[in-house]
């Protein structure tokens, strides 16, 4: 690994570790919850920018995790650690099941296929609505989110505290992110992307790495929809639509699919889009379907993708 | 309520909603079918046609069966008008990239919802059917508009299907299906024929709309429910084959309402898309379709 | 070097200026220190700014464009009349786009950016949820008018509140003396599968079996539905009553396949007004609901006998006697929600005045000052009625209406009492912590 990769994601993490010293509260509440659903799309870059896989039902693999979190504080009587383990183990399971069903499908079929498990998944929710609350949802109580770590009282209503908690799962998924990309794995991704065929006659296990970029991308969701359940103290439906699967491909395409500080650079700016364009404007979904028309036709490669194609071609 | 009478209200409904199905379907399965594109944004063009129903409806003297005539000539013609616009500026400049396609029309997608917000605003909106007619069966009574939805959509898709099977458009728009390359060899102008299928799925589907909203409503939110069964019935039907998607309709239509009547109806909705889901991994080409090239 | 150059002049610039303003007051308070200068200026003049949580994009947007109206005309009135204190509302709108992931950004947008003394103005029950956890952490006073059992259930936290509409557990009840008396004992209950139809479900059939009547059949409808026919086929034959609340715009097909469904020899309906909000009963379709009953939180029709009240406050929002906009008779309004808005600010000026509220520090003061509450009469500030505030639960109650439609408008058949809608508290946030 070269030192400026290592240098320029370090340099990334330090600078987000200091911004709370100099933002104001809002801009600090509102980098939280950005890192949180930063990392819901790191890992979806993992399947759709790396091994070329669009998903259009990563709500279910979020929401597996939003609602194992949720339920296991409020239900299970599981403290924040073990909700958090226990997310991550759900949605381990999860994606390794669906994967081992939709990855039987490729192209369109595969859109589809996530689509309609992930409508399901939503249903699901629904259907359970005595112990989900559907749409209404469940709130976590102040005292289900305090918990001790190593001898200290940790308390999830400190924004601060939030804050660097968020930043800590931002990091862990940026450095994760970067091994699998300049592993053997990430190469394998890559080249199935780019002709499936020929990988496959090389004498790779295409399915095999298919599914490894599949389970690692729905575990990233999975443990980003915990965070948020536990960090932000709700869970409900809404939370497991369509439109939060559209979400992550919007903030990859945006900030550039298949390169690791793409999908943070992504979420981060429409994040501040919508935010800033609510202020004058009622039409956000116009804003944001008007970014995804510009993007298709003018930068389908995203920004970094674009800033790498032109300027640092070594931008992993 | 009796067995029989159950029953048969199972059997009508069943037969409305696979009507309803088909009609809302058969735009999305000629567009997916020759284009082999997904038009996420093709439940906007079902809401359009809704909206301007009630628009027309709204605007239009002579009662309510004029306005249903003059709506059926004015959604198909505005929604086919976006269309083209939309395929010449959109599709044609991605170079019909289906996972572009599915980004861009997502993009449209709330660019359509938007605007309809702003010009039609929020409330839903009922439109009334052109006549009113109610059966009164001994046990409960039934909308003769509904059973009129079912006989038009019956004639919408004889008329396509005797277009695509019996004209030269058809020969042409199936050649163009087959294979795009051979389409461009024997001088087939590819770029016109998926420019006029784009346009007339749109048309297609808002004269749907038209026939269905007085049996439903408007609302700038409505478009997700028909797109997501849409692409139901057109997968478990077979890419691309009218035929297959007809039978889809009827399967699920009925079956519908008899599975929600042993189950919820959620639990019903559940095993319908994860159906869809399976028919996708296990037979690519849906039930009834024959394998892509 | 240069840079302390340029610092320097620029503060005694700022004192001067704050010292020219203010007079000889400004000039000590400037020498007190930044933070008595905006004390100062508070006091006087300062606007107080209440963050408005407004549907005005997603499934809410019917309901939010009336929420803005009413509380527009409620602010106008109350800035005309010297506003709080003496010091003006300001409103600072944020659309939640009806998502309550949004709706827990716009309150921390209030709380910290927008620099809002209070939150208000959130209807959907999603949203009040996901938003909630957020003002209660953040400290920043909550007041939602939702008509949700969320609040009153103890869900929520010290911070949130619903003093301007009662809670649907509370319209429920006292709904059911009523029908077991005049419509009969067996009734069927026809309600959305999700929460807000679990609370009519489990509190309705509850309060019917103290009536001595039954729930003879429970009809779940899934929220995703658009068509109901093969529903009604499930409701027994010896019903006596049927009951339907409905949400959501699939409502029109509901009510209009029921009317095909029975035609002209039905059981008496029951409905909640929600399911047709912002919807004409005259609309095609609607003809069949013709005699039967509905509640209403405040009747949409003013009747022969409107109160100085109501009809002061229809003038106000620009609603005509028929409760659709008197600019245009098809734009029907969200009658029995929105005077919540205009109740809710009303409260919150009555609470802040009460509390001598200044600044955000005193946002304690205000909480305990809004609990205080106990009766609030009728008047030009609370055209609904007298209600009963319950400090403990955060919850108001008031009187309830049933109406029954003739000729296309509802006219009021029975006006609750107050007391039939109450019950024990569940819970007590003014225990919890400020």
């Amino acid at each position: 690994m070269t030192a400026r990769v290592l240098l320029l994601h370090g340099a990334v993490i330090v600078a987000l570790f200091l911004l709370q010293f100099v933002a104001s509260d809002y801009a600090v509440l509102t980098a939280t919850r950005i890192m949180v659903l930063a990392v819901y799309a790191l890992g979806y870059n993992i399947l759709f920018g790396y091994a070329g896989l669009l998903s259009l039902g990563h709500a279910m693999f979020f929401a597996t995790g939003l609602y194992a979190a949720a339920l296991g504080v409020t239900r299970l009587g599981m403290a924040v650690p073990e909700a958090f383990l226990f997310a991550a183990v759900c949605g381990v399971i999860v994606s390794t099941v669906i994967g081992l069903i939709a990855l039987r499908a490729s192209g369109v079929a595969f859109m589809i296929v996530t689509l309609m498990f992930s409508q399901a998944a939503f249903l699901t929710v629904l259907y359970f609505g005595d112990i989900t609350r559907g749409d209404e949802g469940i709130v976590i109580k102040d005292d289900q989110r305090v918990f001790s770590l190593f001898g200290h009282v940790v308390n999830l209503a400190d924004p601060v505290l939030r804050y660097n908690i968020a930043l800590v799962f931002l990091a862990l998924a940026i450095a994760a992110c970067l091994a699998v990309v300049r592993s053997k794995i990430g190469h394998v991704l890559v080249a199935i992307r780019e002709n499936e065929n020929r990988t496959a006659m090389l004498g790779y296990d295409v399915k095999r790495y298919k599914l490894i970029a599949f389970v690692l991308s729905g575990s990233f969701a999975a443990f980003s929809g915990a965070a948020y359940a536990l960090l932000f103290a709700y869970a409900g439906s809404t939370l497991a639509s369509i439109q939060y699967s559209i979400h992550p491909l919007l903030w990859t395409l945006l900030g550039g699919a298949a390169t690791v500080l793409g999908p943070v650079l992504g979420t981060a700016l429409m994040f501040l889009l919508v935010d800033f364009a609510s202020g004058f404007t009622s039409a956000s979904l116009l804003f944001v379907g008007v970014v995804l028309i510009l993007l298709v036709l003018f930068f389908p490669k995203g920004i970094l993708g674009t800033l790498r194609q032109r300027l640092w071609r070594w931008l992993p | 309520m009796g067995f029989f009478p159950h029953l048969l209200l199972a059997i009508l409904e069943g037969t409305v909603a696979a009507a309803v199905l088909a009609l809302s379907a058969l735009g999305l399965s000629l567009v997916f079918g020759v284009m082999r594109v997904v038009n996420v944004a093709h439940g906007e063009f079902f809401m359009l046609g809704a909206m301007l129903a009630w628009f027309v409806a709204k605007s239009v003297p002579g009662g309510p069966a004029a306005g249903f005539v003059v709506a059926l000539i004015v959604a198909p013609l505005a929604v086919g008008a976006l269309a083209f616009v939309t395929e010449r500026l959109l599709l044609r400049r991605i170079n019909y990239d289906p996972e572009a396609t599915i980004v861009a029309t997502i993009g449209l997608m709330f660019v359509i919802q938007q605007l309809a917000l702003t010009v039609f605003g929020a409330d839903a909106k009922a439109v009334s059917a052109p006549f009113t007619y109610r059966i009164a069966l001994p046990w409960f009574g039934f909308s003769g508009y509904k059973l009129f939805v079912v006989l038009a959509s019956v004639a919408l898709l004889l008329g396509v299907w005797w277009v695509l099977a019996k004209t030269k458009l058809g020969l042409i728009m199936r050649v163009t299906q087959f294979d795009r390359e051979t389409a461009t060899a024997f001088g087939i102008p590819v770029n016109q024929v998926y420019s006029a299928v784009f346009v007339a799925g749109a048309a297609l589907v808002a004269i749907a709309a038209v026939l269905i909203v007085p049996i439903q409503q408007a609302h700038y939110l409505m478009g997700l429910d028909p797109l997501l069964m849409s692409f139901i019935v057109v997968i478990i039907g077979g890419l691309g084959s009218i035929k297959g998607s007809v039978i889809a309709a009827i399967i699920i239509g009925l079956s519908d309402g008899i599975i929600s009547m042993f189950f919820s109806p959620t639990l019903a909705s559940i095993i319908a898309t994860l159906a869809v889901a399976l028919v996708l991994v296990f037979r690519p080409q849906g039930l009834f379709g024959v394998p892509a090239r | 070097m240069s840079k302390r150059k340029l610092i320097v002049p620029d503060k005694t610039l700022i004192s001067r200026r704050s010292a020219l303003k203010l007079g000889g007051a400004g000039a000590a308070a400037a020498l007190m220190g930044p933070g008595y200068v905006r004390y100062a200026q508070a006091q006087s003049s300062e606007p107080i700014r209440i963050g408005f949580q407004v549907h005005r994009t997603g499934i809410g947007a019917a309901y939010g464009k009336w929420y803005e109206q009413t509380t527009n005309a409620a602010v106008k009135l109350i800035n005309e009349a010297g506003g709080i204190s003496g010091r003006p509302i300001e409103i600072v709108p944020e659309d939640d786009a009806t998502d309550p992931g949004r709706g827990a950004e716009v309150v921390e947008k209030f709380a910290t950016q927008h620099k809002c003394d209070v939150a208000f103005g959130t209807l959907f029950s999603h949203v009040v949820m996901g938003s909630a956890p957020r003002a209660g952490e953040l400290k920043i006073p909550y007041f939602v008018v939702s008509e949700g059992h969320h609040v009153a259930s103890g869900k929520l936290n010290r911070y949130t509140f619903q003093p301007g509409i009662t809670d649907v557990r509370s319209q429920v009840i006292s709904m059911a003396p009523w029908i077991a008396k005049n419509l009969g004992k067996k009734v069927t209950m026809i309600f959305p599968d999700f929460a807000f139809g679990y609370d009519h479900r489990d509190y309705f059939s509850a309060a019917i079996k103290a009536q001595g009547g039954e729930v003879n059949a429970l009809i779940p409808i899934p929220p995703t539905e658009t068509s109901f026919s093969r529903y009604f086929a499930q409701i027994p034959a010896d019903t006596e009553v049927i009951y339907h609340v409905m949400v959501g715009p699939a409502v029109l097909t509901f009510v209009k396949e029921l009317g095909e469904f029975y035609g002209s020899n039905h059981p008496p309906l029951f409905g909640f007004i929600d399911s047709l909000e912002a919807v004409s009963l005259k609309s095609p379709g609607l003809e069949f609901l013709e005699g039967s009953y509905f509640w209403e939180a405040y009747p949409r029709y003013a009747g022969a006998k409107p109160t100085e009240a109501d009809t002061f406050y229809r003038g106000k929002v620009g609603v005509d006697q028929y409760g659709a906009s008197v600019s245009d008779p098809n734009d029907v309004s969200t009658y029995s929600h929105m005077f919540g808005c205009w109740e809710t600010l009303y409260i919150i000026k009555q609470a802040m005045e009460a509390a001598g509220y200044k600044t955000t520090a005193d946002r304690g003061k205000l909480i305990e000052a809004v609990e205080a509450i106990t009766t609030i009469p009728e008047g030009n500030e609370h055209p609904q009625g007298d209600k009963i505030f319950n400090g403990k639960i955060h919850q108001v109650f008031g009187h309830q209406n049933i109406t029954q439609v003739k000729n296309g408008v509802g006219e009021l058949v029975y006006r609750t009492t107050i007391e039939e809608g109450m019950y024990e508290p569940e819970d007590d946030y003014s225990k919890m912590a400020l």
